[in-house]
């Protein structure tokens, strides 16, 4: 599964659990986050145990962007069966900030800084 | 003299002797959806202007616990970015009034403001939301305005922009309303957002 416009890519590879994003998130509201938050959440009803969500390469994000990964954690949450880890960059300042506020939504997302 | 209300940490009357940067547009004048794409190509201009008066060694802070610091350029693309963004999402465009954006450097803080119009309607909600901001713990209600979208698949304005402003990147809101036509009320509405340096 795979989404590429000009301004980002979202990649799922079935093989690694992994869904990587890349590029500027600006979009509009919810109506067009929609394929990315249904691409987000296959993946996680493909996978049994672990799920990896990698926005090391994620340059911009809106707010409407934070709530549709806002949306994706929750349903995760609710779940209660997928491990989720999220990795980012520790010298980005916005994406620490985003995994600790993803990480109060899920106490058990697994935040990963490199 | 327009009649207006003042909300939250609104600075009215800016030093004059500052550095500003200033974009007006007719939301009106192409469609929406064309425009939108403007929006992040305007904030990463304020943001890459900024960037030369951001000089010296800058702190490189990795505890999320923290606001993301202001000289970062994402701070100010941001918050450029989400005013203009609901600048075009809740403009009334039956008034051919321009739509605002101008970005000032003062000696201690960044201000950003934003001047679009909206009806009666529009205000009514505006207000409402403003006071639960002003009543509430920001930070419990960013968490619970996120619980809150996750519920429901609507995509009614949350305010989410706003909060985020505030507990992720430290910002101080205020608005102000001016009654500018009476039948049917059109207001203009200053959105200001500043950031300490």
């Amino acid at each position: 599964m795979e989404i590429t416009t000009e301004d980002y890519r979202v990649h799922y590879d079935p093989e690694n659990a992994t869904v990587t994003c890349r590029g500027s998130f600006l979009l509009s509201g919810s109506e067009e986050y929609a394929p990315i938050l249904q691409l987000l959440n296959s993946a996680a009803e493909q996978q049994v145990n672990k799920l990896t969500l990698d926005l090391r390469e994620l340059e911009f994000l809106n707010s409407s962007g934070i709530n549709t990964l806002t949306k994706f954690v929750i349903n995760v949450r609710n779940r209660q069966n997928l491990e989720l880890t999220v990795l980012g960059y520790e010298n980005i300042p916005w994406q620490v900030r985003l995994l600790k506020n993803l990480q109060r939504l899920m106490p058990s997302l697994v935040m990963q800084l490199e | 003299m327009a009649e207006s209300e003042i909300h939250g940490h609104f600075i009215d009357g800016l030093p004059r002797e500052v550095e500003y940067l200033m974009i007006g547009f007719s939301p009106s004048s192409i469609p929406l959806k064309q425009r939108w794409r403007t929006n992040g190509l305007s904030a990463d201009f304020i943001a890459d202007y900024l960037q030369t008066f951001f000089v010296g060694p800058r702190e490189d802070r990795a505890n999320g616990d923290v606001p993301i610091p202001v000289d970062s350029k994402n701070a100010v693309k941001y918050i450029a970015n989400e005013l203009l963004e609901n600048a075009m999402k809740f403009h009334d465009d039956t008034h051919h009034y321009q739509t605002k954006i101008m970005f000032h450097l003062c000696r201690d803080k960044l201000v950003f403001q934003v001047v679009n119009t909206i009806d009666q309607t529009g205000k009514d909600k505006f207000v409402k939301f403003i006071q639960t901001l002003e009543h509430d713990d920001p930070y419990e209600l960013y968490i619970r305005q996120m619980e809150a979208n996750a519920q429901n698949d609507g995509s009614s304005h949350s305010g989410l922009g706003f909060l985020s402003m505030i507990c992720d990147y430290s910002a101080n809101l205020g608005w102000k309303f001016e009654l500018i036509a009476k039948e049917p009320p059109v207001y203009a509405v200053t959105t200001m957002v500043s950031l300490d340096v």
